[in-house]
């Protein structure tokens, strides 16, 4: 009985614990306390990526087409203990039949094509050299993606959005209007990607304005997306993980409803990667939710 | 001011060619340079104001104006060259714009210009303000855009003048007032100065342009009461549309970015043919660029000077360091090796040192030319030393990777590679990097331990740069590289058509390089997409270098090229009689290179 007592009762009933003096108090520390012993300035050593993420079908779907991935570890080497990551949202189209088999499928084909080039570094003991540069992976991955979404699931299409981070490099692909963005140290923030959709591309050409294009019928028009047509052109850049900062992946079901001041807030402001995560999923549902939300929140200590 | 008054003591007034309502603006010469006819345009400001607080302000605001103008390099800004204050008078001195303003040109012109004409300019225009509002940490508003503000320089290129007012922008500040009435957005007039707010006024100037109606001499915001095409029916409705997006009300109304602004102009330019015509420019022929001075060596000069306090250092294939007045050229002294020198000096604390083909590295005192120590390899120099933590670290022949005490004149290790050095080694923080005629690139830390090493397909003869955490290097396999200088991973790699021994340079998130494919190239740093490429007429065989806002490289052909770094348009050439395989060096406004054909020049940037 004592057993299942243990195993099931409450924490007050149990007398094996031993009872703590009524006169020590140990409140734990606030947010705002941890927060301040964070931002200490703590040098990482080794440098290593801290992950959070979360996804939810938001208030007015049905299915959830939306598909992250994410992988961080750390390879040691000669050259020390370098951070590696792989961060990964696709957002399948909603209009078409098989949108979550094709971000579903983008995600692993890609996701296994970049592991089997990092195999060796990541499982090996010996080590040969990569013969592509990372954007040549990231470009192959992409494609081969393409590939499989094509065959898998024709018709249907999805948006990728895919970060490599290795050492202190990023290497993001994309394709779509799922984004990628750097919130820095300072408070700047800053859009990494650039959206394929038809109104953002109005909006470039001065046709439509910004306030026009939050609000136009064809908004979710895509002008570029894995799984349609025969050539893809994806987007890809390496660029410097911001020091001290973070990346978010959205997909639109966020960034299309929480504006850039309130991602920046609750990402600033959160205990920890997860709950802000939460926090910018809550924020979506709060504002409506009409999409499929997903968000990848990572930050790079050093 | 008296004409022919010279300021302090270097810029002799010649003639006025403008009044403002601070003061005069004039044409001098710059005596600093008695050989050549240096013009410079000197801004003076008079304080006239009678309360201290009031003159300070006033002289807050031209140290400013300065201070901007410091910092920015751009084809279409004036370059600042010095500013100085004497009793209640400022002074600023300018790079003279050889030119006219667009107000005058439009008061002179007899009927509306051609649209082409317009959109060229403003494309221009949209340019510089995209320049001026990406400028970090702040962007700048320019916010006095309008005709007379804009000069048209002698190659038909716009220039931006007048930066009083110009100043870094604080999102969501309220400034004071003091744009130009008639050009200015509404909400300028609240006190807002903003992106848009530049945007607004140069869909005004464009619409004054155009429609020839100053519109100071109308209501204010009432350009849609004037349609550009009932005063202009020549104008394209195409352009009447981007106009009126410039000039709504609401600012949010308006392009979002002056690179929209652009974008959509550029796409009009493209429909009507304009931008291939645009590219073509007047281009400074060879035979009026007149070196400031020429030195001839005896025999050919195939690596990079140094300037060093006043002097130039060179080597030379007949075996001699050769050191030079760096103003007049004038010949101070010579330092025999026992072999050629191909190698860049590196100077440090009063000593150059130079490696030689005779198989060492030596040390010579800077003034006197006297050697003090060499330092023995096992075979011929060709790898430039690069001075750092009290150390020499350069390859030679024999393979190895040397780093010497400048102390002791010692080795501190050598590191032994797969091949001959001909790369120059490059220091960060914590690493030197370097690669081989084997094509391995290796990373190692002070202690001599490899950090990691790379392999490319063939030879590296080029020296490495590195830039914001990546090392940029081409090879004889034709690419450049862009390599992680954490781990030695490839980043992305670029092909050229035809092996590479040049060194690489970075600029504003730009990749400078050439190859044996005679093309000088410029990468983006971060999507390794090619964004101009240059054609010379033989292999670039020399080191490109940016200096200001160009690019300057030698090729095989025997020109130094002197290119608009983010354009790649031809600025000038000039012609040697051998090939040119060094890089140049630029210090003061003075380019300095040497030729196969035995000279060392010296040319104005």
């Amino acid at each position: 009985m004592d057993f299942f007592k243990r195993l099931f009762g409450k924490k007050d009933t149990q007398p094996s614990l031993p009872q703590q003096p009524e006169s020590v108090v140990t409140a734990p520390l606030t947010e705002a306390q941890l927060q301040s012993i964070r931002g200490a300035g703590l040098r990482a050593e080794p440098a290593q990526l801290l992950v959070g993420a979360g996804q939810s079908v938001g208030k007015q779907r049905e299915l959830n087409e939306d598909s992250l991935l994410t992988l961080t570890t750390t390879i040691a080497g000669n050259s020390g203990s370098q951070p590696f990551g792989l961060y990964i949202i696709a957002d399948g189209m909603g209009g078409h039949q098989f949108g979550e088999v094709a971000s579903n499928a983008a995600i692993r084909v890609m996701a296994g094509y970049i592991m089997r080039k990092f195999h060796d570094y990541l499982f090996n003991l010996q080590s040969a050299a990569l013969n592509e540069s990372l954007q040549e992976v990231m470009q192959d991955a992409i494609n081969e993606a393409q590939r499989v979404v094509l065959r898998e699931a024709p018709g249907s299409g999805t948006t990728l959005t895919a970060a490599l981070v290795f050492g202190q490099q990023v290497t993001i692909g994309h394709v779509g209007d799922s984004r990628a963005y750097f919130l820095y140290r300072d408070g700047r923030s800053e859009v990494i990607t650039r959206d394929h959709s038809l109104v953002k591309r109005l909006e470039e050409l001065g046709q439509i304005t910004a306030s026009e294009a939050a609000v136009h019928p064809q908004r979710n028009v895509l002008y570029r997306a894995l799984g349609q047509g025969e050539v893809l052109e994806a987007d890809i850049v390496t660029v410097p993980f911001p020091p001290g900062g973070y990346m978010l992946l959205c997909s639109d079901g966020l960034w299309g409803v929480v504006n850039e001041e309130t991602l920046k807030r609750l990402v600033f402001d959160g205990p920890s990667l997860e709950a802000s995560c939460q926090n910018l999923i809550g924020a979506a549902n709060v504002a409506g939710g009409p999409d499929n939300i997903s968000a990848v929140l990572v930050q790079l200590h050093i | 001011m008296q004409l022919g008054t010279t300021l302090a003591n270097r810029y002799l007034i010649q003639d006025v060619i403008g009044v403002g309502g601070m003061g005069s603006v004039y044409r001098a010469r710059d005596l600093h340079f008695p050989n050549v006819v240096k013009l410079v345009a000197v801004k003076e400001m008079i304080n006239q104001a009678a309360d201290a607080a009031t003159r300070l302000t006033i002289v807050q605001n031209f140290e400013r104006e300065a201070n901007i103008l410091a910092t920015l390099h751009h084809t279409a800004i004036p370059r600042i060259y010095d500013y100085f204050t004497q009793n209640n008078h400022s002074f600023l001195v300018l790079e003279l714009v050889n030119g006219k303003d667009l107000e005058s040109i439009l008061s002179e012109a007899d009927g509306f210009f051609e649209e082409d004409q317009v959109v060229g300019w403003a494309i221009e225009l949209c340019d510089v303000l995209a320049y001026l509002h990406n400028h970090k940490p702040e962007p700048i508003i320019f916010r006095d855009m309008k005709p007379s503000n804009v000069m048209i320089n002698a190659s038909g290129h716009v220039v931006l003048v007048d930066f009083g007012i110009a100043k870094p922008f604080q999102t969501g500040q309220k400034g004071t007032m003091i744009g130009t009435e008639g050009y200015s957005p509404p909400e300028q007039y609240r006190g807002e100065a903003s992106i848009a707010a530049d945007i607004y006024a140069l869909g005004a100037t464009l619409h004054h342009l155009l429609t020839r109606r100053d519109p100071r001499l109308e209501a204010p915001f009432s350009f849609n009461e004037r349609p550009i095409r009932k005063i202009n029916p020549g104008v394209s409705a195409d352009l009447e549309m981007i106009i009126n997006t410039a000039l709504q009300y609401n600012a949010e109304d308006r392009f979002k970015n002056i690179d929209a602004f652009k974008e959509s102009l550029v796409g009009l330019a493209r429909k009507t043919g304009l931008l291939s015509r645009l590219g073509t420019t007047a281009i400074q022929s060879s035979s009026a660029i007149k070196p400031l001075w020429t030195f001839q060596c005896e025999d050919e000069l195939r690596g990079t000077p140094l300037v060093y306090n006043g002097m130039v250092y060179t080597g030379c294939y007949d075996n001699n360091l050769y050191a030079l007045n760096a103003a007049d050229g004038k010949f101070a002294w010579k330092y025999p090796t026992d072999g050629g020198v191909v190698t860049r000096p590196a100077a440090f604390e009063g000593n150059i040192y130079i490696g030689s083909q005779d198989h060492r590295l030596h040390t010579i005192n800077a003034r006197s030319g006297k050697v003090a120590w060499t330092y023995y390899t096992e075979g011929p120099i060709h790898s430039s030393p690069r001075i750092a933590e009290n150390h020499a670290f350069f390859g030679s022949d024999d393979k190895y990777l040397h780093a010497v005490n400048l102390g002791t004149g010692r080795a501190s290790w050598r590191f032994e590679t797969s091949a001959e050095i001909w790369s120059t080694p490059f220091v960060t923080e914590n690493l030197v990097i370097v690669g081989n005629e084997n094509g391995d690139f290796y990373a190692l830390d002070f202690r001599s331990s490899m950090k990691w090493r790379f392999q490319a397909k063939r030879g590296i003869t080029a020296s490495p740069v590195v830039q914001d955490r990546v090392v940029y290097f081409t090879a004889l396999d034709g690419m450049v590289y862009a390599l992680d200088i954490n781990n030695g991973f490839v980043l992305w790699r670029f092909r050229m058509d035809k092996p590479s021994i040049v060194s690489p340079c970075v600029q504003d998130g730009m990749v400078f390089a050439g190859s044996a494919d005679n093309n000088i190239y410029a990468l983006d740093a971060r999507t390794a997409k090619e964004i101009w490429r240059f054609r010379t007429e033989h292999q670039v065989s020399g080191s490109p270098i940016i200096y200001k806002d160009a690019l300057y490289c030698g090729a095989a052909d025997g020109k130094l090229y002197c290119l608009e770094y983010r354009t790649g348009r031809l600025r000038w050439k000039f012609e040697t009689k051998g090939p040119i395989t060094g890089a140049p060096v630029a210090f003061d406004d003075i380019i300095y290179f040497g030729s196969t054909d035995h000279f060392i020049y010296a040319l104005m940037a």
